[in-house]
């Protein structure tokens, strides 16, 4: 019996988003009358950030502090259309909707200002602590709430907006079967340690090393967040989940939380992630979203790990120890691949 | 059967209820007196994020039958804060991003509750090892270990 050691790498390139019907997203912005906003969405937050990273994108583009904006997901009902969150498309959609329906309620937050304060429009600009100014005066200010109860109690305006971003449908070219799918496209780079048991067909993670280039990161501490529970879930992907052994039939699967192996806190290997941030041409500020992404390259590197380890090319998942241990019998033992330091 | 009637403490106030004879701690808590934060993942005692504790010690409330909890003291996360001031472990959990979807989170804090209550400085494994029965989907764990390391040290500061 030995245990072999293993390093594997992947590299992805992930697509943001989906090619289907413009994969739009649509935002409702709108101010109360305490001078607060509220982001109205049909995205959803289970987790990923979407309400953070919207209530962040929203303040930035008004120009208010962020305690000021509230942000009401996941009603369909009442919001307005969104494809949802998956397919790591919720900050790069979301966000540039967010974007287009706060630049409008912007412009009828400064209009109402202005109207008080009898300048021009385009003279305003706002110093994201609740007050708008002429710029290069501060002293000629209004503040926000000032502006939106003058605009809601004497004008008779609302200050709204409406946002939707799509992307145009990329058609398959009947030849080539060549199309553009997305318009942003987010990378990765992910090395495994791990050690492999002979005997018993067990894989043991050591170490991972990764690299995720993924836009702007809009919340450094989300975006860590992300990669390491995503990472976390694609060595799950890679070792653990499945209903199997479900042969002869699929009788013998497993039925419950008892037989549906996960790693658990004990099973964690230390993470060593490097965020890249290459600002994305078309992405709210830059951002692209890590998304899926942060559970795809796991899968591969510790496919190829296997293969440095002992030699054996598993072509299906999860790769349980009854596979190794079938694929060694089948190859006649371990046989060790060239390992570079 | 009869309904039977059970007195307990939870979260420091004395509480009565009459229960099914069969009926789990998770459902009381939960339907018969409103307390929402202990959740009903698995209902076999698997997953953990119905952990409350019982005297201190954390039980599964989806496998405890409620006739069993008669005089004792039951904490769930909805006791973990003392007004607006936050518990420690629930401070450490939002400064360590320890919740995504925050469905484990309930367990987790009480599961971490029990453990420090016992042994104020554990080490790394001692923490795996506290939290080997909570599953979590999201976060891979090590913001959650991280987090309750970082509240033993805390606390270990302030009795310093």
């Amino acid at each position: 019996m030995a245990r072999h050691q293993g390093r594997g790498m992947a590299s992805i390139n992930y697509p943001i988003g989906m090619n289907l019907g413009g994969d739009p997203s649509q935002a409702l912005v709108h101010a109360n009358p305490d001078g607060k906003f509220t982001v109205a969405l049909s995205a959803i937050d289970l987790g990923q950030g979407m309400k953070q990273v919207s209530r962040q994108i929203a303040a930035e583009t008004l120009g208010v502090p962020i305690e000021d904006v509230y942000v009401d997901t996941a009603d369909s009902d009442t919001g307005p259309h969104d494809m949802g969150s998956f397919a790591s498309r919720g900050t790069h959609r979301v966000g540039n909707a967010v974007i287009v329906a706060a630049k409008e309620a912007r412009g009828v937050l400064l209009e109402a200002a202005a109207e008080e304060l009898e300048v021009n429009a385009d003279d305003l600009v706002t110093d994201g602590k609740g007050n708008i100014h002429v710029r290069g005066a501060a002293s000629k200010s209004i503040t926000v709430k000032a502006a939106s109860q003058a605009a809601q109690f004497k004008q008779g305006k609302t200050i709204a907006g409406r946002g939707i971003f799509l992307i145009p449908l990329s058609n398959v070219s009947p030849e080539t079967g060549e199309m553009s799918p997305v318009t942003a496209y987010a990378h990765a780079c992910l090395v495994v340690d791990l050690e492999v048991c002979d005997e018993t067909g067990d894989v043991k993670v050591n170490k991972m090393t990764s690299a995720y280039e993924l836009g702007r990161a809009l919340n450094p501490k989300m975006v860590e967040q992300q990669l390491v529970g995503g990472a976390w879930m694609g060595m799950s992907h890679a070792l653990y989940e499945t209903p199997e052994p479900y042969y002869p039939n699929p009788e013998h699967g497993g039925r419950d939380y008892n037989e549906y192996l996960m790693p658990g806190p004990g099973d964690i290997a230390p993470h060593d992630i490097t965020v890249l941030e290459r600002p994305a041409p078309d992405g709210p500020f830059g951002g692209k979203g890590p998304g899926e992404m942060c559970a795809n390259p796991v899968l591969p590197a510790v496919a190829n790990a296997i293969f440095n380890a002992i030699g054996v090319r598993i072509d299906t998942l999860p790769i349980t120890p009854e596979k190794i241990l079938r694929a060694l019998k089948a190859q006649g033992g371990a046989r060790p691949q060239v390992r570079r330091a | 059967m009869a309904r039977m009637p059970v007195q307990f403490r939870l979260n420091g106030s004395d509480r009565a209820v009459f229960v099914e004879p069969a009926e789990t701690l998770l459902g009381t808590i939960r339907r018969g007196l409103g307390d929402f934060a202990p959740k009903f993942g698995c209902g076999q005692g698997t997953c953990g994020v119905c952990t409350v504790l019982v005297d201190g010690e954390p039980r599964l409330g989806c496998l405890t039958l409620s006739v069993t909890c008669e005089g004792r003291s039951i904490e769930t996360a909805s006791g973990l804060a003392d007004g607006p001031t936050l518990h420690p472990l629930q401070v450490a959990f939002m400064e360590h991003f320890a919740a995504q979807c925050g469905f484990c989170t309930p367990g987790m804090l009480m599961a971490a509750k029990a453990l420090l209550d016992r042994n104020p400085d554990p080490t790394r494994v001692e923490v795996v090892e506290a939290i080997a029965g909570n599953i979590c989907r999201c976060t891979g764990y090590e913001p959650i270990i991280n987090a309750i390391l970082a509240a033993a040290q805390q606390r270990g500061a302030r009795r310093a």
